[in-house]
């Protein structure tokens, strides 16, 4: 297998947003991203789009086509990829193979969601896709359910706190404050968090990630075409996949999100280095309770330390472990088909030193945590500065 | 031959609302209610119960009692006036629930507060005629009376279902007699909400003449009197007419008293003189023989003349009604609006 | 999402009872069934099984902001219940209210309307728990 690199990357803004749609999401990242690579796109000989759940939310299916085409990149193959809310680390992965085979040497992943032409009501059903929908959804779950049944678990094994969980958002928001792009520029409180509305009780509205429009797009390269085009690359040193059932109730720990534990111990291993040279991360969190789990799962912290790292800040900027820099699902948005790219973007900008006032001071190695659904899926990725 | 009861279950939803607080709503006066309908509150269905769910939840009950496996059942039939839907069967989803599909008949009737003996009737004519081993009848209701009614105040919801055969039968049903004419007495037509009645009018020519027709034809067909039987169930629309009836037949306020379940629990419709037959077998003793007599507006009775058998003693119910009734949880009037659908979303 | 009419039918007798599958092989009870032991693999020998509908609360949230179709119902508790046989599902705690819930809490199979869609369409039924109390036994 070849190595693997990041030349290029961009993102549309993360928000609600009226006017703009997938086309004009995909192009504004796709844009950005091949400006970064410093290429002008007839390089690229494939596409891997993530998307979620565009038939449900506006109808679209056949999205890689549509993206190809909006990029103005036909006839280049076009592969759209769905892993629920990893779609865009799938899609990331698959082109990772695309390079590493020797198949291509310059592909483009773009991660795209358009979620707010949908009612609320629509979205929250959408995305209780990526449940068992017989013997989940059918029985009234909804995916904030089905992590405050986690959450409940781990609150009960380990003595995690509201207050622990709420941690994790009131970091991410104050990380946001620092990305142009992110959804909310608006720092809260424990207290803030505490008080929001219940959605699923012990989870608040201010515990669960906002329905969001956007879109990512990453440009990868062989590493060796990488380092004759440019300094400014960074390497992908791993790329781990693994499942679990889709169903929560079939898990044997609740605490936990095991595909991700396994996927993290192959990426340490295939990068060959251990947890504690992670200088910073992206997780997956779509809930609080999932930041905390995966701060777990990927070994930053021993099971069940999650909830007392966070609260006592050791995952914030200058801590420990930075987790999140980007604002995370939380605060930067979550537009399911585009967060894995999107994290992908964010270390890309950290490793290369460009992450302007959320700056992790020399990082040389950032990790991804994609996660789908309840944890039926996770992929992670770990990046390496050359 | 012998044909009875072999097993019977109920089901009451745990919620009640009490008359006051409906007279809270209306402006009514409290005592005065209580007074003049003979009961104090009622039962309402949890948000996710209806006749279908009553049904299944009592038939499954029955089929515990009757220790019999449930593919021996021939026949089903479910009486109420609130089935769930006005085009497919009720008994159907019975019949699947408890595990007795696909080898027997299956039907619905409607017959205002007596479908649920009709049922029980049908399947005691089919064992009768030799056509299936054991047969079941169940009444479910949960019945809507219109905001501010008289009926609003009664309409109550249940479920009870009776298995019949020919073996260790707890309770055999020696005699039946029906009594029907067509009285208007009270109705609900098609596509309406919530039904209609002739206030006073169900009274005499209603409730009573047919009650009292059918319990005297039961008299004449078996060759008894009141006070051969140890107990008596009627119809209790209310607490008032079964009483005021037991009176004019002759019969004892002991011979009725166990059996009177609708003071606690409001008019359960289809289930409610089924009901009021569980209870008082809950406490009968071998040798005793129950007189039974429902009422179903538009108008009839169905009459039973039954007699308890030994094995009562080695099958006794493990969920007698009384203590069904005991797990309850009161309603304010807007969360009682809440559950019988009365809200617009 | 409004499920499908052929979905919602083709598992009734497994929804209204609780019918899952038992590896003979190893003894792992399956609900829903399987039909692949994932421990036996091919040495699995898969057949029916009813579950007897009893279990604890394993865990447990109480749903406020409901899903298309169960806007109605809330606040409602969903809990992932673990069956007396060692499996585990996912069903509703119902006469009870939410806020008495706890985990451990001994419960017990009871049918109940699991969803109506709309006036005029389809009522599906199915499985839901509730506490264990004398008047059920």
């Amino acid at each position: 297998m070849r190595k693997v690199a990041v030349v290029g990357v961009g993102m549309s803004k993360f928000g609600e947003l009226w006017d703009l749609n997938l086309r004009d999401l995909v192009v504004q990242a796709g844009i950005n991203a091949i400006k970064d690579a410093n290429i002008d796109g007839t390089e690229i000989k494939a596409l891997y789009g993530g998307t979620m759940a565009s038939g449900r939310l506006i109808g679209q299916e056949h999205i890689a086509a549509l993206i190809v085409d909006a990029m103005g990149l036909n006839p280049i193959p076009a592969t759209r990829v769905e892993g629920a809310c990893a779609s865009g680390g799938l899609a990331l992965r698959n082109a990772y193979f695309a390079i590493a085979s020797g198949a291509y040497d310059c592909v483009v992943v773009g991660g795209v969601e358009k979620m707010t032409d949908a009612t609320t009501a629509e979205a929250v059903t959408a995305l209780g896709g990526a449940g068992d929908q017989e013997w989940e959804l059918l029985q009234g779950a909804t995916f904030p359910g089905l992590y405050a049944l986690m959450a409940r678990r781990h609150m009960l094994e380990y003595g995690t706190t509201e207050e622990m969980l709420a941690a994790a958002a009131v970091k991410n928001h104050a990380n946001a404050m620092h990305n142009k792009y992110a959804q909310f520029h608006n720092p809260i409180t424990i207290e803030d968090v505490l008080h929001s509305k219940k959605v699923a009780d012990p989870l608040k509205v201010l515990d669960c990630s906002p329905i969001t429009d956007g879109a990512a797009a990453v440009i990868l390269m062989d590493l060796e075409k990488a380092k004759e085009h440019t300094d400014n690359y960074v390497e992908i040193a791993a790329s781990a996949q693994a499942s679990d059932t889709v169903a929560l109730h079939d898990r044997e720990s609740l605490t936990e999100i095991r595909a991700a534990q396994i996927a993290a111990r192959e990426a340490y291993r295939q990068a060959g280095i251990t947890p504690k040279d992670i200088d910073v991360a992206e997780v997956h969190d779509c809930f609080t309770i999932a930041e905390i789990m995966a701060i777990e799962d990927v070994g930053f912290f021993p099971k069940g330390q999650g909830g007392r790292a966070t609260l006592d800040g050791e995952t914030k900027i200058g801590g420990t472990i930075p987790v999140n820099t980007s604002g995370g699902l939380k605060a930067c948005g979550h537009p399911v088909g585009a967060t894995g790219v999107k994290q992908v973007v964010e270390l890309t900008w950290q490793l290369r030193g460009e992450a302007e006032g959320r700056q992790v001071a020399d990082a040389q190695y950032g990790l991804a945590h994609n996660v789908g659904g309840s944890g039926a899926t996770c992929v992670v990725h770990i990046l390496k500065k050359p | 031959m012998t044909i009875g009861i072999v097993g019977y279950g109920v089901d009451i939803p745990r919620y009640r609302i009490k008359a006051g607080e409906i007279a809270r709503v209306w402006g009514e006066d409290e005592a005065r209610i209580i007074d003049g309908l003979g009961l104090s509150e009622k039962s309402v269905p949890g948000l996710d119960e209806d006749a279908a769910t009553l049904a299944v939840n009592a038939a499954r009950r029955a089929v515990r009692h009757a220790g019999i496996d449930p593919q021996r059942i021939g026949s089903i039939f479910v009486g109420s006036e609130s089935h769930p839907y006005a085009v497919k069967p009720t008994a159907t989803i019975v019949a699947e629930a408890i595990g007795a599909t696909p080898d027997l008949y299956a039907a619905d009737h409607e017959f205002a507060c007596k479908a649920g003996t009709a049922g029980v009737i049908n399947s005691y004519a089919l064992i009768k005629a030799g056509e299936i081993e054991y047969g079941l009848g169940i009444g479910a209701d949960t019945s809507q009376g219109r905001p501010g009614d008289a009926l609003e105040y009664s309409a109550g919801a249940g479920a009870a279902a009776f298995i019949l055969g020919k073996e260790r039968v707890i309770a055999k049903i020696e005699h039946i007699y029906a009594f029907t004419t067509d009285t208007p007495d009270f109705w609900r037509r098609e596509y309406a909400k919530y039904p209609s009645h002739g206030g006073r009018f169900t009274g005499p020519p209603g409730y009573f003449r047919h009650v009292m027709g059918g319990v005297k034809g039961l008299l004449a067909k078996a060759g008894t009197e009141p006070k051969d039987y140890a107990y008596a169930v009627f119809h209790q629309p209310n607490g008032k007419f079964p009483r005021a009836v037991a009176k004019q037949l002759g019969f004892t306020k002991e011979q009725i008293e166990p059996g009177l379940i609708t003071p606690l629990i409001g008019n359960t419709y289809s289930a409610a003189s089924l009901i009021g037959l569980a209870a008082t077998l809950d406490v009968a003793r071998p040798g005793d023989k129950i007189l039974v007599a429902s009422f179903g507006s538009g108008a009839g009775s169905d009459a039973f003349h039954i007699e308890v058998t030994d094995e009562i003693e080695r099958k006794r119910n493990a969920v007698p009604v009384r203590l069904v009734i005991t797990n309850k949880e009161y309603l304010d009037y807007g969360t009682y609006a809440k559950h019988r659908k009365k809200l617009i979303m | 999402m409004r499920p499908g009419l052929p979905l919602l039918w083709r598992r009734t007798v497994e929804r209204y009872n609780l019918v899952g599958s038992r590896c003979e092989t190893c003894g792992t009870h399956f609900i829903p069934a399987r039909n692949i032991c994932p421990k036996c693999r091919r040495k699995g020998k898969i057949v029916p099984y009813k579950f007897s509908g009893r279990g604890k609360i394993y865990t447990y949230t109480i749903i406020r902001v409901a899903p298309e179709g169960y806007e109605f119902f809330v606040p409602y508790a969903l809990a992932i219940i673990e069956l007396e046989e060692g499996a585990r599902i996912t069903g509703q705690v119902v006469d009870i209210h939410p806020d008495d819930v706890k985990i451990g809490m001994p419960v017990e199979m009871v049918f109940r309307k699991i969803h109506e869609d709309g006036d005029e369409g389809l009522i599906t039924y199915g499985f839901k728990f509730r506490p264990v109390n004398e008047v059920h036994q």
